[in-house]
């Protein structure tokens, strides 16, 4: 690691019509390290490494690389000085193929012809040198995994000649092997001299694998290199959300009575190739996790039973009454609701305003003769982002423009809204901050808590554990374990996960 | 999951196929419009209302007036006189009609390609010797059933093949094209069919207080179609549809059902138009219609429609059927030949988009 800085941002400044997104942003990157970008949703992450890729332009501040002054024109100009950004919603072409993917824009080629074995041959390379040279370099990038596709995008970076590299929430779709691989090339690269630029919202990741550390809050850098092992977790979190948070989980109370009704049940579920026998019995006011593997079919099996993919065999059954199979709006009838895993593009109406994204699934409520009292809606939606605190306010604003827990709140809020009997969580805090999903946490709970039975889904074994009454451990499609989330700690849920028995 | 989140989204994006490549708004064109609308929105109310498609429209309304003062300089008072301007209305109203029906297929993340067919076999139905027998011994109301029931029948094949076929709509419409153009000639046996039927004569050819009947059911359409976009539950089902039909499938919503409905409602325009060009010409004909489906398209689209869906204007639509039929009118007017009606029409289309985006743009950067 070298002193002198690679990359100096000073004073950055963005403005979006209405909203300051960056007032005053400082960072210096140096080669060699890995430079941890730390932030609420919201905070003005995004639009930093916006401005880095050259996709924004920056209304005030100046950028210096290896001392000089230079200007971020244009995506091309940022990549001719080795910036090579991989968001967190990768920008991969699905129907071509590893090689082509890899080498877009930059094609291999003499005299206007591609050279193909070349290509594919450096592509092996790349993807061998990334520790994953058992993804075929020919197969379409679409039928891979998202683990997969993410070492794609890595080895796209890596065929350029990349001197910093930006990293938005890499690990959000990967388990822990992928994990520990990723890290390891990181490593690999940081030797090399190449910097980068690490976003993250798990703190312990950071831990593992950062340098230094800048925190934004609100569009503003409150604090810029920090040293990751003389700066304590407390203080972090307190730089973040400005205040100090001791307990993320809300008390569970009292347990749920055994007599409790039983509001959802599942008998013998099944989907072909994906999972078989699933029982699951969730009682008013339970929150029931089940734990697994990203691909051991937790998602499928709370879509399936939400009717959103059509089962194989089994029952579903709400308040005694048995749902037709494979249709949706019979289960929202029912009293279901589910926050699905890819909350832009599953869960919600990005480009429509987040009070229609409220209401979309109760407008007979808004509606006489058909025709919709916008006016009630607005005042119902506005009632409900005050309850769950949605910033920024305005129930007009297009939920595009709102961070990751907000946009979460207001899919939350839909179901609230619906009055919903049987709440699906499917991955509810991912990409979502520490402060915002104490608050999610908390809204879960009392949701729990007035008789709405929970299912949540997580890749993330401690929000399982902290969040649930009842953990269902799955394996490749089986349901390995089921008990009291208090008579089961995290090494035991990771052994059944991995090995499908206790150690 | 996720996999299957990308293959959906691929699968969306063959769905919408080539036809969104077409006028291929890039994506950060589309987010930077979405963007100058929600602006204009933002402070909601009806002030929000009022100048958000107003401010989008502003384009289109310079490109009809720049071409009404093309009619005065060219034509003068004979452009210029009510009779002229009935004759405009009168000339739009059909496609008018169909155009609005295309709005909701296309701001429902769909395209229909059979409209003018449709427009042809329901006139063709609608004036057999068979139906105005009928006619003739019961009611002229029979016509009317025959071309709206025939539009909404074939409305309701395509939309069960989409919906259920999983066929793209680009595909199945163009199938549909091709039949409905095709069965027309076959009931008509390619012959003009005129109408005898007085009292339907009478109905559609009438004046109401000096203004045509078919000027005011396109009127009565627009404000139908107008008021069933912004302010019903089917309208807000259609945007979330075409928006991202998954999320709105998962929030309850039954996309297919509502895409067969989608269909239904433009076939039936279709049954009308056919009715208010037979009135017009006084026959009906496997030839009615020609292109139809592109002169829609295209009023649609120039409006403000996007054409990957989620987004919709009826007042854009009705301003760009305006705009061809009253640059129709002043080559007419004129005595210039249809080609370079044409070649002004294709010079339009690009110019109000470009204006459009522009104008958007800088909405977004003020």
């Amino acid at each position: 690691m070298t002193d002198s800085p690679l990359l100096t941002m000073r004073g950055i400044v963005k403005r979006f019509p209405g909203v300051l997104a960056l007032g005053g942003v400082e960072l210096e990157v140096r080669a060699g390290e890995v430079h941890c970008l730390l932030g609420q949703n919201g905070a003005g992450k995004s639009t930093l490494i916006k401005i880095l890729s050259a996709s924004y332009q920056p209304d005030e501040g100046e950028i210096l690389w290896e001392g000089q002054p230079v200007a971020l024109g244009t995506p091309q100009a940022a990549m001719d000085l080795g910036i090579s950004t991989i968001y967190q919603e990768l920008d991969l072409v699905p129907d071509l193929s590893v090689a082509e993917n890899i080498f877009l824009g930059h094609e291999l080629s003499r005299g206007g012809f591609s050279q193909r074995s070349e290509t594919l041959r450096r592509t092996r390379e790349l993807l061998a040198r990334l520790g994953h040279g058992e993804i075929p370099a020919t197969r379409s990038v679409g039928r891979l995994s998202p683990a997969a596709q993410q070492i794609v995008s890595m080895a796209r970076a890596l065929s350029q000649d990349t001197r910093l590299l930006v990293l938005d929430e890499p690990s959000a779709v990967l388990d822990q092997g992928e994990v520990d691989n990723l890290f390891r090339v990181i490593r690999d690269l940081t030797a090399e001299g190449v910097a980068v630029v690490y976003i993250s919202h798990r703190l312990d990741e950071i831990r593992r694998i950062g340098d230094r550390i800048t925190v934004l809050k609100d569009g503003s850098t409150v604090a810029t290199g920090l040293a990751v092992d003389q700066t304590p977790t407390s203080e972090l979190i307190k730089l973040m959300t400005g205040r100090s948070i001791e307990y993320v989980f809300p008390p569970r109370g009292e347990a749920v009575p055994a007599d409790a009704a039983t509001v959802l049940e599942v008998e013998g579920l099944a989907l072909p190739g994906v999972f078989s026998g699933v029982d699951l019995k969730v009682r008013a006011g339970e929150i029931v996790g089940l734990a697994g593997l990203v691909g051991a079919g937790r998602s499928e099996i709370i879509e399936t039973l939400y009717g959103a993919r059509r089962a194989s065999a089994g029952r579903v059954r709400v308040n005694g009454k048995e749902l037709r199979r494979g249709s949706v709006p019979a289960a929202v009838k029912a009293g279901m609701g589910l926050c699905p895993e890819e909350r832009k593009s599953q869960g919600l109406l990005l480009d429509q305003a987040v009070y229609r994204n409220i209401t979309v699934s109760s407008m007979s409520r808004f509606s006489r003769l058909g025709l919709l009292d916008s006016r009630s809606e607005r005042k119902r939606a506005t009632e409900l982002t005050e309850s769950l605190d949605v910033r920024p306010a305005g129930v007009d604003r297009l939920v595009r423009l709102l961070s990751g827990g907000n946009q979460q709140k207001v899919v939350l809020a839909r179901w609230l809204l619906r009055e919903c009997r049987v709440l699906l969580l499917d991955e509810p805090t991912r990409g979502v901050d520490v402060g915002a999903r104490a608050e999610i946490y908390a809204l879960v709970r009392s949701l729990a808590d007035s008789g709405v039975a929970v299912v949540l889904v997580s890749s993330e074994v401690e929000e399982v554990l902290g969040l649930a009454d009842r953990v269902l451990v799955v394996r490749e499609g089986r349901v390995v374990h089921e008990g009291p989330a208090t008579e089961i700690d995290e090494s035991r849920v990771l052994d059944l996960v991995m090995e499908g028995k206790v150690a | 999951m996720s996999e299957q989140g990308t293959s959906q989204g691929a699968e969306r994006a063959r769905h919408l196929g080539d036809v969104e490549n077409t006028v291929a708004p890039t994506r950060d064109t589309v987010q930077v419009e979405r963007a100058a609308a929600e602006t204009e929105h933002a402070g909601g109310g009806a002030a929000g209302l009022m100048s958000g498609p107003f401010g989008r429209n502003l384009g289109l309304v310079v490109a009809l007036l720049l071409i009404c003062a093309a009619g005065l300089i060219t034509a003068g008072d004979r452009f210029a006189s009510l009779d002229n301007t009935l004759t405009i209305l009168r000339f739009a109203s059909a496609l008018g009609v169909v155009a609005i029906g295309m709005t909701f297929v296309i701001t429902g993340g769909g395209i229909d390609l059979s409209v003018g067919a449709l427009v042809a076999l329901c006139s063709v139905w609608a004036t057999t010797f068979a139906t105005q027998t009928m006619a003739t011994d019961n009611h002229w109301i029979v016509m009317v059933f025959a071309a709206l029931a025939v539009g909404a029948g074939a409305g309701l094949i395509n939309g069960l093949v989409i919906a259920y076929g999983k066929v793209v709509p680009f595909i199945t419409t163009l199938a549909m094209l091709a039949a409905a153009r095709g069965l027309a000639e076959i009931i008509s046996e390619r012959r003009t069919q005129i109408v005898t039927v007085d009292g339907f004569k009478d109905f559609f050819g009438a004046d109401v207080l000096g203004v045509p009947l078919l000027v005011i059911i396109f009127a009565l359409v627009s404000i139908a179609g107008w008021v069933l976009l912004n302010r019903t539950t089917f309208g807000r089902r259609t945007l979330a549809v075409g928006g991202n039909p998954e999320a709105a499938r998962l929030a309850g919503i039954n996309v297919n059902r509502h895409t067969v409905m989608l269909y239904v409602l433009v076939g039936v325009c279709c049954g009308l138009a056919a009715l208010m060009l037979v009135s017009r010409t006084t026959v009906g004909s496997s030839t009615h219609g020609s292109l139809w489906e592109l002169d829609a398209i295209a009023a649609v689209v120039i409006g403000g429609t996007l054409l990957t869906g989620g987004r919709g204007t009826i007042v854009g639509t009705v301003v760009g059927v305006l705009i061809f039929a009253t640059l129709n009118n002043v080559f007419t007017l004129n005595n210039q030949d249809t080609s370079t009606q044409a070649v002004a029409k294709g010079l339009i289309i690009v110019v109000a988009v470009l204006l459009q985006q522009r104008l958007a743009r800088n909405a977004t950067s003020t």
